[in-house]
């Protein structure tokens, strides 16, 4: 009796298993036609739902199928490296940049014959090594001290201002800009806010506008002062010469803001872009892609025709004709493990969403991207107050824009060090020494390793 | 009865293999190759295992992370021993509480993480600083999160060895005239040495492996200086490009530590155990 008992709960353990492995196998030839399909994995969360958009036109139009995966917020990495093994390979990725670039480059597809690639605007742009391009710009984006001109106007008008100014126009350089800022910060009270600047997210994966963003500018300078190829093994070492004016701009940040320096270690982006929003400060270092962010907090104070952009001044000599950092860290790649077919495919679905009436109106309607190629008018641009005033600053000759050099910082790793000495700075715990030899020793550590 | 053996053992065999034999050779080769996704590994020898070594991060992880786990292996288990002696006792209301003291093991450990960060930075806002400003205050607020979190569950167990303590044992020995004391120390403890071995193995290893509260809590911050070792090798893994192989060794050198403490508290634990 116990001997039949076992043998039929053992074959019915068997008869389960079989059922399991054909439920998986009637899945697969299902998932058949899918891994066929050229998948892209998105790498901005907050746009996911318009991608999905995006194929549904697609297939409408074409009959032909893309699969849009997203990776959530600070995973794309991660999300990448476990995807990439697996069947279901994305076929369009994106790298950030030279760095990520030499991560990814034995799956990164030669895209020069691409079409997206001809009528990208500014060839330079491209990530290109030994005359190929491997990954394609798709959007530009521009970050500065965003300020909102209500309260700057309300302070130029104040009667016992101490500055002489009359209006942001004049605020040219680093010096103007402390005076104004300082005084602002003593007349906070009047000017009904807590501080000038939002507060200085320092919290470990919040503090990416310090870390990268701040740090591109005296990285810039150094480079462009002393002719650094940034395509050569000499950005694998550097000397921090500009850190003192990155030290001017930090502390006007830390000192005038909303809130004490030591808590700063607690603070996240949103509750910065939370105080702009509410009028609680006047300034907040971000970029274009913040608007949508400011205008979504409910409560929101800052309209659109007072926001506006200034450069970030650090004292560096002639930075009065400085612009805006104005450049991109997103570069589209096709995966050059994956079938040919495939690959070409996932060009033309890219060439489609940036070359057709419908696609380009989802470029710049749903995305918000100022696309960088010559398919698109001057008229297609997205319609939100921060893009606008990028695109402006472009397009005035008369300023130097920034490009993006924090695509050559060599790490992550390198990034949360030097995150972490600021935070250790702005906390009184450690000196600014302490932020130079972390920024000099760790890019050099973090490079040895580099290709 | 061996003939049934393919038919019991096989399918969980199979399961076992493809779950876990295979990864953890593939880990353990993956640790001397440099690689981007697991299908482009080249073989690089023990070059990442000097690497794991070239920056000070994985040996500061490895003390803080031996430092707390010590701390929290005693707390937990003294509270948690504590609470179960009270929680015994004919008192009024014990169920309710047992369960109050079990719940913060349901949450989630990030959601720890932030109930936690909040709590404590709630507090020391009153000092003017938050929990990155100095690593003492990440040390503490670890060890009280993972109190927190443990005290309940380890109390559960010794409440259920604490039941299966035969009363004529306590009554004998108040006959024999032990006072309160001597009878806890005599008795009770080393007929809950089962107990002891299960709970000190259980809080030793969730302590040594802890990640996701460390993730929610602190981060690392300030300076990475409470950063425990599951999180360094993710940082290492996913912080830098090329260094994969590199978290993939410093797993492999974790696992063995591990295995190794805990091997040799299940020994030294288990040879104080008494026969019922």
């Amino acid at each position: 009796m116990k001997k039949q008992f076992a043998l039929i709960i053992a074959a019915l353990t068997a008869l389960s298993m079989t059922a399991c492995g054909k439920d998986t196998s009637s899945s697969d030839s299902s998932d058949e036609a899918k891994s066929a399909a050229v998948r892209f994995l998105n790498f901005k969360p907050e746009i996911a739902t318009a991608y999905e958009e995006i194929v549904k036109k697609y297939s409408e139009e074409t009959g032909r199928t893309v699969i849009v995966e997203t990776a959530a917020n600070n995973t794309y990495e991660q999300t990448l490296s476990a995807k990439m093994a697996t069947s279901e390979a994305p076929t369009i990725f994106q790298v950030n940049g030279p760095r990520g670039y030499s991560n990814w480059k034995d799956y990164c597809a030669d895209l020069t014959s691409t079409e997206l690639y001809t009528h990208l605007t500014d060839k330079s742009s491209a990530l290109s090594y030994d005359g190929k391009c491997y990954g394609i710009p798709y959007t530009v984006e521009g970050y500065g001290i965003i300020y909102n001109k209500e309260i700057t106007d309300k302070y130029f008008a104040l009667e016992n201002k101490a500055t002489g100014f009359s209006g942001m126009d004049e605020v040219n350089n680093f010096e103007k800009l402390k005076a104004v800022v300082e005084d602002m910060q003593a007349n906070k009270d009047a000017l009904g806010i807590k501080g000038v600047f939002a507060s200085t997210s320092l919290k470990p994966g919040d503090d990416w506008r310090w870390q990268t963003h701040l740090a591109n500018i005296p990285i810039y300078y150094e480079f462009k002062n002393n002719n650094i190829d940034l395509t050569s093994d000499a950005t694998k070492e550097i000397t921090f010469e500009y850190g003192d004016y990155y030290k001017n701009i930090f502390d006007l940040y830390i000192n005038n803001s909303t809130v004490d320096r030591k808590i700063l270690g607690s603070k996240i982006t949103d509750e910065s872009m939370a105080e702009f929003a509410l009028g609680e400060c006047a300034m907040v270092q971000n970029g274009n892609w913040a608007w949508s962010q400011i205008n979504g907090i409910s409560g929101n104070t800052v309209t659109a025709e007072n926001i506006k952009y200034l450069p970030i001044y650090t004292g560096v000599a002639g930075e009065e004709d400085q612009g805006l950092c104005i450049g991109t860290e997103n570069f589209l790649c096709i995966n050059s493990q994956a079938d040919e077919a495939l690959q070409s495919a996932a060009a033309d679905f890219l060439f489609w969403l940036y070359s057709s009436e419908s696609g380009k109106k989802y470029v710049t309607d749903s995305l918000g991207f100022i696309a960088p190629f010559d398919t698109f008018a001057d008229a297609e641009r997205p319609d939100d107050p921060l893009t606008h005033e990028v695109i402006d600053w472009m397009s005035d000759t008369s300023k130097n824009n920034i490009p993006w050099n924090f695509t050559l910082f060599p790490s992550q790793t390198f990034k949360e060090y030097f995150g972490a000495a600021l935070l250790q700075y702005a906390q009184g715990s450690a000196d600014w020494e302490n932020v130079k030899n972390t920024v000099v020793s760790s890019w050099k550590t973090e490079s040895e390793h580099l290709e | 009865m061996k003939k049934y053996f393919p038919l019991f053992v096989l399918p969980t065999l199979l399961a076992f293999t493809a779950a876990f034999i295979i990864p953890f050779i593939m880990g353990i080769y993956l640790s001397f190759n440099k690689f981007t996704t697991v299908e482009n590994a080249k073989w690089v020898g023990f070059d990442n295992y000097v690497r794991a070594f070239s920056n000070g991060d994985f040996l500061n992880a490895l003390w803080f992370t031996a430092l707390f786990t010590a701390v929290s292996v005693i707390t937990v288990n003294v509270f948690a021993f504590l609470i179960a002696l009270a929680l015994t006792k004919a008192l009024r209301g014990t169920n309710i509480f047992r369960t109050i003291f079990f719940m913060p093991n349901l949450i989630g450990g990030i959601v720890l993480g932030y109930i936690w960060n909040l709590i404590i930075n709630g507090v020391l806002s009153y000092f003017g600083v938050d929990i990155s400003y100095s690593a003492k205050y990440g040390f503490w607020g670890l060890v009280i999160l993972t109190n927190w979190q443990l005290i309940g569950y380890m109390m559960v167990i010794y409440i259920a060895g604490l039941q299966n303590i035969p009363k004529e044992l306590g009554e004998a020995a108040q006959i024999d005239g032990a006072n309160p004391r001597q009878a806890l120390r005599h008795v009770t403890i080393p007929m809950l040495m089962p107990s002891i071995t299960i709970c000190t193995f259980l809080t030793l290893t969730n302590s040594f492996k802890l990640f996701d509260q460390n993730l929610a809590l602190t981060a690392g911050a300030p300076a990475r200086k409470t950063s425990m070792l599951a999180l360094d090798i993710y940082n290492t893994f996913y912080g830098r490009a090329g260094w994969q192989g590199v978290g993939q060794a410093k797993a492999v050198i974790f696992f063995i530590i591990v295995a190794l403490i805990a091997f040799a508290q299940l020994k030294f634990t288990g040879s104080k155990e008494v026969e019922n």
